[in-house]
C-alpha cells in the first residue's frame, strides 16, 4: 500500500533515510489531529492520533405538512450535510522513520491545541528529545504494562474478531474468536525481551502475577551468539528451517524409544541442547536456532500454564515482539501450551497486538473523552488487516520492512451492547458462513462483489448528480474496494472471518470514505413516495378477507415486499429494466408453499392463542417492503394489542430504510392510518435505531436504548426479516424469546446452496427450549 | 530368625543409572568375607572387586567419587563399603566390552540397571556382554535410593542439608538437617533434563512436570559459547563470571525498580539480553558467559519447582541430580530463589549424593526380598 525505500539493512536506527511514501496516504486527518500517543518499541513506532473526520451524510427533512403539496412532490427533501465523527488513527513503522515522520507531522499539524504527547515503550526514553524538539510537544511518559493493558482491554471489547487460535497446519491457519460480551478475567503473556505474565480482572484492576528472564531477548542474544546472525527476523527464519533433534537430546536419545510408564513420547525435548556437549562436532545454525525456538517457547508455555492453572483462568493472550504476527513462534508457543495443558488452556493470539501500547498510552491521554463511554468500531477502508508473514501465503511479507501498517478505529454514536434476547451471548455467531472455511462460498463470494462492483460505482455517480468530481472519487472507490477485494482473496482472514456481512461492511466504509455516504438516497425516496400511495389500498384490501386468509396475505406481503432489494444483483436488475415491476408481479414471483422452510401452519397456530406483549422488528427494505409488507403486518399485530418496536439502520445501508427516514414514513402513514396514529400517540408502537449502518444485522452490538426499550417492554418476539439479516446473519441464531426469520433467497447461488431455486422463501418460526428464562438480565 | 527365607543374591552387588549424559554406578564392597567365602570365590569376582576399589579412575573417564564412600553399611545382612563410581554415557560401549572381557556373565549375577540406557542398552547388553539386565523404572529407583541414603545417614552425618540465611549472600551457610519426616516433598531431580515429583510416600508418587532446560542444557550451550569440554571447565569459568554482563536486569531498563510490580532493579528482566547488542556481543567474556548460562537455567529450574510447589502445596522441594554436583552457585541460588519469592515460605533441601540415588534404588531392587528370587 505505501511506497517505500528499500530494505533497512545496516543500522536500522539511523535517521538519514528519506522515505518515498504518499505520507497523505499514511497520516491521513492530521489536520485535525489532537492528543496525540506514541509507543516505540525495540525496532517498531506505533504512533496514534484522535482526529475528526468531515464526512457528507445523507440527511431527510420532512417538509412542512400544513402545506397541501402538488401531486408528484417528494415526500421528504434530501440534503447532503457536512458531519464530523470522530476517528482514532494508528500507524506503525520502522523505528528508522521516526524522524522523517515526525517532520511530516509537524509540517501538516494546522490546528492543534495539544501541548503533549503521551509515550510508552523501551524507546520512549531513548527517542524523547528527538520528539519533544521535532513537535514541540512534551513527551509524557506512560507505564508500559499500563498501557498494554488498558490497549488489550480496548481491542478485546470493540473489535470484533480480534482473538484467535492458530493451528500451523489447518486450512484456514487462524480461527477467531467470538467477542465475548465479559473479557475478564483473562491472563496476558507478554513476551518482549523478557516475560511478564499478568492476570486482569476488570478495567483497572490487574496485577503482574509472575514472569521469567527467559524471553525474547534470550532467544535474540542467545541467537545471535550462536548463530552469528544480528535481525531478530533472520534468527526465525533460521529456526523455521532448522531439525531440532540434532542439538537437542530427546527422550529417544535416552530410551531408545518413549518412556512409557510415563507417557513421554520418543520425540520428546529432554534436555534442549543436550547433544552439543561435545567439541567433536559441528552444528548447522538453522538446527541451534530451531533448537533455541524450541527451548524458549516451551519454557514460556510450561510457565503460562502453571499460572493459568494456579490462578484457575483459562483465556490466556499471547503478545510482545516475540509473538507478533511470526507464525513460527504462534506455531511453537501453541504447540507448547497444548502440550502442557492438554489442550485444556488455548493460546490466544490478537490481530492488533502491536498497537495495544499506542492505544493504551492513548486512552490514558484521553481519558477526560471518556472514550471507554463509546463503542468503536474498525474501520475496514482505513485499515491494513492482518498479514499472514508466512512465507508459503505471502511470499513478499519477508521484505516488510519500510512499509506502514495502519488501524483506524470510527467513534460510534451510539453505544453498542448485546441484544437481551440472545439464548447465550458468549457463542452466538452473527455470520451463517464463514468464507474462511468455506472456500467454495468465498470465491463466490468474492466473485459477486467484484462482479457488482461496477453497478455501486454507477450508482454512486448517479447519487450526485450536481458533482462533477463524483465520477473521479467514484473511481478511486473501485480502485479501493477492489484492492480490498484481491487481498482478501490473498488473506481471507485479514479482518478477521471473512463473512458476506463483512464483504458488505467493507464496501460501505469504503464508499463513505469517498464521500458516497447514502448512494440509494434518491431511489428510496422515488419508492417510499411511489409506496405511499398504495398503503391505503392495501389495507383496505387486507380488511375484506377472512382472519385465515389475512394473515396468510400479510405474511405474503412481507415476503412479496421483501423481493424489493437493491443489494440483491437478480433484483436490482429487474429493477434497472423494468422500473413498473410492482407489488403484484412480485408476489408472482414467490415460491408456492411448501416453501423452502416453512413453519407457517405454526405460526398460524401460534397466532391464534394469546397476543404477543411486544414484537421486535428489525426492518429491512425502504418503499414497498416498509410500506406495504412490513406496515400491513406491524398493523395487525397492534389490532392483537401486540406492541411493536421497529428496529432501523442507524445510518444508510443500500436501500434499506434508516431510522430518520423511517420516521417519516411513519408519520405519513399515521396521517392516513387511525389505527398506527393511535398506537405512536400511545406509545405502543415506537422506532429506535440497531445502531448499525449495515445491510446485515450482529445482534452483539446493537444500540443500548434498544436493548433498555427491548427489556422494558417483556419483548417477546423477534421479527428479523431480510437476506443481509436472516440468511448471511443470523439464521443459526438462538433467542430466549420467539422468533420468526423470514426472507426471499434472491440469489440462485444461495438458494442452490440450501435445496431450492430463485425466490426460494424461507419462513422460520422458532420456539426457544421451554424451561428457558425468558427474560435474563 | 527369618520368616521368609531370603536367598542373598550373588555378588557382585551392583546398582547401575544409565542416564542421558552420566551412568552412576554403585558398587557394595563386602568387608565381612570370611576364608571360607574367600577360597570360594571365583578369581573374576575378586578382580573386579580389587579393580573397582583399588582405584579412583578408570579409563580416561570413569570416576570414583572417594569422599561419597558409605562406610560400614549393612545391606542384606552383610557389612561393607558401598561406592560411588561414574562415566559417561557416551563410554557406554567401552563398559560393556569390559564386561565382556572380564566374563562377567559367568558369575550369573543380577544386573539391576534403570534410566534411560537401561532400556537403550539392553540388546547391546544381551548380544555384546551376554548379559540380561533387570531393567527399574528410574523414578521408583530415585525415590527409594533416596530415602535409603536419607536413613542409613552419610558416616555419621546427615545426608540433607540447607542453607541458614539464604537471601544474606555474606552470612548463607551450609547447614545439615535430617529428613526424619520428608513428606510431603517436591523432588527435583536435575540431570540432562529436569523432572518434578510430589512425593507422598514410598510408593505414592507422580511426576507434576519436567523441563528440557537441565544440566544438559547448561553443558551443552557452554559448549557452544565458550569452546569448553566438561562440567568441571564450565563451572569453573561460570565461577569467575559475572552474568550481570550478559543479562538485562530491571535497572537496566526502568533505571531501577520496576516499582509498579515491585521489581527489584538487580532482577534479571531479561537472560542474555544484552547480547541483542552487537557491541556488547563483542567485548563479553566466556567466563561470563558461562556464569549467565549457569543462572539462566538454575533460575528458570527454580522459577518451575516454585509454582509446582505451589501448586501442588508442598513447602518442603528437594534438588538433587548430578547439575549440583560441585555447584554451590546453583545450589545457593536455588536456597535464595526458593526463599525469597516465596517470602519464606518454601525451602530448599539438598543431598550429599546428589546424582546416586537411581543406583541406590536400583541396587535395592537386587536385593529386594521377593518371592521369585
Amino acid at each position: 500500500m505505501a511506497g517505500h525505500a528499500g530494505g533497512t539493512k545496516g543500522g536500522s536506527n539511523s535517521m538519514d533515510k528519506s522515505i518515498t511514501l504518499p505520507p497523505d496516504e499514511i497520516f491521513r486527518n492530521l489536520e485535525n489531529a489532537k492528543r496525540f500517543a506514541i509507543d516505540i518499541g525495540g525496532s517498531l513506532t506505533k504512533l496514534a492520533y484522535y482526529s475528526t473526520v468531515q464526512h457528507k451524510v445523507a440527511k431527510v427533512r420532512s417538509f412542512d405538512h400544513s402545506v397541501k403539496e402538488a401531486e408528484g412532490d417528494p415526500l421528504y427533501e434530501i440534503s447532503v450535510q457536512e458531519e464530523i465523527t470522530a476517528r482514532l488513527h494508528f500507524i506503525k513503522f520502522e523505528n528508522a522513520y521516526i524522524g522523517t515522520c515526525l517532520d511530516f507531522i509537524k509540517d501538516h499539524l494546522v490546528n492543534t491545541e495539544t501541548k503533549v504527547i503521551k509515550a510508552t515503550g523501551g524507546g520512549a526514553y531513548k527517542f524523547k528529545d528527538l520528539i519533544e524538539k521535532k513537535l514541540k510537544l512534551k513527551v509524557d511518559k506512560e507505564d508500559e504494562m499500563t498501557c498494554l493493558i488498558k490497549g488489550c482491554n480496548f481491542v478485546l471489547k470493540n473489535i470484533p474478531h480480534e482473538a484467535f487460535v492458530y493451528a500451523k497446519h489447518a486450512d484456514p491457519e487462524f480461527r477467531f474468536q467470538n467477542t465475548h460480551p465479559d473479557i475478564f478475567p483473562y491472563l496476558l503473556i507478554n513476551i518482549g525481551s523478557g516475560v511478564s505474565i499478568v492476570k486482569v480482572e476488570s478495567e483497572d484492576k490487574f496485577e503482574r502475577i509472575g514472569g521469567s528472564s527467559i524471553g525474547g531477548g534470550t532467544f535474540w542474544g542467545l541467537g545471535a551468539l550462536l548463530t552469528n546472525t544480528k535481525r531478530f527476523d533472520e534468527l526465525l527464519q533460521l529456526a523455521s528451517r532448522g531439525q531440532h533433534s540434532n542439538v537437542d537430546m530427546l527422550v529417544k536419545d535416552i530410551y531408545g524409544g518413549a518412556y512409557e510408564s510415563l507417557g513421554l513420547t520418543g520425540d520428546l525435548i529432554a534436555s534442549s541442547f543436550g547433544k552439543s556437549a561435545t567439541t567433536d562436532k559441528q552444528f548447522s545454525k538453522e538446527d541451534m536456532a530451531k533448537s533455541l525456538l524450541h527451548m524458549i517457547s516451551n519454557d514460556i508455555g510450561q510457565l503460562a500454564c502453571l499460572y493459568a492453572r494456579l490462578h484457575n483462568l483459562s483465556r490466556v493472550y499471547f503478545g510482545g515482539f516475540f509473538i507478533r504476527g511470526h507464525p513460527v513462534t504462534m506455531h511453537t508457543i501453541t504447540y507448547s501450551i497444548n502440550f502442557f495443558t492438554k489442550g485444556e488452556v488455548q493460546a490466544l493470539f490478537l490481530r492488533h497486538e502491536g498497537y495495544l501500547g499506542a492505544i493504551g498510552a492513548f486512552l490514558k491521554g484521553a481519558e477526560e473523552d471518556n472514550p471507554n463511554q463509546y463503542s468503536w468500531g474498525e474501520n475496514y477502508a482505513g485499515s491494513s488487516g492482518l498479514m499472514s508473514v508466512s512465507p508459503d501465503i505471502n511470499p513478499m511479507q519477508r521484505a516488510r520492512s519500510g512499509t506502514f501498517d495502519m488501524l483506524e478505529m470510527d467513534r460510534l454514536e451510539r453505544q453498542l451492547v448485546n441484544l437481551p434476547l440472545l439464548q447465550d451471548p458468549s457463542s452466538y455467531v452473527p455470520d451463517t458462513v464463514d468464507l474462511t472455511e468455506d472456500s467454495h462460498a468465498r470465491e463466490y463470494w468474492l466473485y459477486c462483489f467484484e462482479d457488482a462492483l461496477d453497478g455501486v460505482v454507477k450508482r454512486a455517480v448517479a447519487s450526485q448528480p450536481d458533482m462533477p468530481e463524483a465520477v473521479d472519487r467514484a473511481e478511486k472507490f473501485r480502485q479501493k474496494y477492489r484492492h480490498k477485494l484481491q487481498t482478501l482473496r490473498q488473506q481471507p482472514f485479514a479482518y478477521g472471518s471473512l463473512t458476506v456481512r463483512s464483504l458488505l461492511d467493507t464496501r460501505e466504509h469504503c464508499l463513505n470514505e469517498f464521500n458516497f455516504p447514502d448512494p440509494y438516497s434518491k431511489i428510496k425516496q422515488r419508492e417510499n413516495d411511489m409506496a405511499l400511495k398504495y398503503y391505503q389500498r392495501v389495507v383496505r384490501g387486507l380488511e375484506e378477507l377472512s382472519w385465515e386468509q389475512r394473515q396468510f396475505a400479510l405474511v405474503r406481503g412481507l415476503l412479496a415486499g421483501n423481493v424489493f432489494d437493491w443489494g440483491a444483483k437478480a433484483v436490482s436488475d429487474v429493477l434497472e429494466s423494468d422500473p413498473g415491476f410492482g407489488f403484484e408481479q412480485a408476489k408472482q414471483q414467490l415460491q408456492e408453499r411448501p416453501w423452502l422452510v416453512d413453519a407457517y401452519n405454526q405460526w398460524i397456530e401460534r397466532l391464534k392463542g394469546e397476543p404477543h406483549k411486544c414484537a421486535l422488528f428489525f426492518v429491512d427494505n425502504s418503499g414497498i417492503d416498509i410500506i406495504l409488507g412490513v406496515f400491513p403486518f406491524v398493523r395487525e399485530l397492534l389490532i392483537r394489542s401486540t406492541q411493536v418496536v421497529l428496529a432501523s439502520n442507524s445510518g444508510p445501508a443500500l436501500n434499506d430504510v434508516t431510522n430518520s427516514e423511517l420516521q417519516i414514513l411513519t408519520e405519513r402513514i399515521a396521517g392516513m392510518d387511525p389505527v398506527i396514529q393511535s398506537a405512536v400517540r400511545e406509545d405502543r408502537l415506537t422506532l429506535v435505531q440497531s445502531g448499525s449502518s449495515s445491510p446485515c444485522l450482529d445482534l452483539s452490538r446493537l444500540d443500548k436504548v434498544l436493548a433498555t426499550v427491548v427489556r422494558e417492554r417483556r419483548t417477546d418476539l423477534v421479527v428479523i426479516e431480510g437476506m443481509g439479516r436472516a440468511i448471511h446473519t443470523n439464521y443459526y441464531a438462538a433467542l430466549s424469546c420467539e422468533s420468526l426469520k423470514l426472507a426471499v433467497i434472491k440469489n440462485s447461488w444461495l438458494a442452490e446452496r440450501l435445496g431450492g431455486k430463485i425466490f426460494s422463501v424461507v419462513f422460520k418460526y422458532e420456539v426457544p427450549p421451554k424451561g428457558l428464562d425468558q427474560h435474563r438480565h | 530368625m527369618k520368616l521368609i527365607s531370603i536367598k542373598k543374591p550373588a555378588f557382585p552387588w551392583f546398582g547401575m543409572d544409565i542416564g542421558g549424559t552420566l551412568v552412576k554406578l554403585v558398587y557394595f564392597e563386602p568387608k565381612d568375607i570370611t576364608a571360607e567365602e574367600e577360597q570360594e570365590e571365583v578369581d573374576n569376582l575378586k578382580s573386579i572387586r580389587r579393580y573397582l576399589t583399588s582405584n579412583v579412575a578408570y579409563g580416561k573417564t570413569g570416576i570414583r567419587d572417594v569422599h561419597l564412600e558409605l562406610r560400614n553399611l549393612t545391606l542384606c545382612g552383610r557389612t561393607g563399603n558401598l561406592h560411588f563410581i561414574r562415566f559417561p554415557t557416551l563410554a557406554m560401549h567401552r563398559f560393556i566390552q569390559m564386561g565382556r572381557d572380564k566374563n562377567f556373565s559367568s558369575l550369573h549375577t543380577t544386573l539391576c540397571a534403570t534410566g534411560g540406557g537401561a532400556y537403550k542398552f539392553e540388546s547391546d547388553f544381551r548380544t555384546m556382554a551376554d548379559l540380561e539386565l533387570l531393567k527399574l523404572d528410574e523414578l521408583d529407583c530415585l525415590i527409594h535410593g533416596l530415602l535409603y541414603v536419607d536413613s542409613v545417614g552419610f558416616n555419621g552425618h546427615p545426608e540433607c542439608y540447607y542453607f541458614e540465611n539464604p537471601s544474606d549472600t555474606q552470612n548463607c551457610v551450609k547447614r545439615p538437617c535430617s529428613l526424619d519426616n520428608p513428606f510431603p516433598m517436591l523432588l527435583v531431580n536435575i540431570g540432562s533434563g529436569v523432572s518434578i515429583l510430589a512425593v507422598y510416600s514410598k510408593d505414592n508418587y507422580k511426576r507434576v512436570t519436567g523441563t528440557s532446560l537441565g544440566g544438559g542444557t547448561f553443558l551443552g550451550l557452554c559448549c557452544l559459547l565458550t569452546g569448553c569440554e566438561t562440567f568441571e571447565e564450565a563451572l569453573e569459568m561460570a565461577s569467575k563470571g559475572d552474568s550481570t554482563n550478559v543479562d538485562k536486569l530491571v535497572k537496566d531498563i526502568y533505571g531501577g525498580d520496576y516499582e509498579r510490580f515491585g521489581l527489584q532493579g538487580s532482577a534479571v528482566a531479561s537472560s542474555f539480553g544484552h547480547m541483542m547488542s552487537k557491541e556488547k556481543r563483542e567485548s563479553i567474556s566466556k567466563e561470563d558467559l558461562a556464569r549467565a548460562t549457569l543462572v539462566t537455567i538454575t533460575n528458570n529450574i527454580g522459577s518451575i519447582a516454585r509454582m509446582c510447589a505451589v501448586n501442588e502445596k508442598i513447602e518442603r522441594v528437594v534438588f538433587v541430580g548430578n547439575f549440583l554436583r560441585i555447584n554451590t552457585v546453583s545450589t545457593k541460588l536455588l536456597a535464595y530463589a526458593m526463599d525469597f519469592w516465596s517470602k519464606g515460605q518454601l525451602k530448599a533441601l539438598f543431598l550429599e549424593h546428589e546424582g546416586y540415588f537411581g543406583a541406590v534404588g536400583a541396587l535395592l531392587e537386587l536385593l529386594k526380598p521377593s518371592e521369585e528370587a
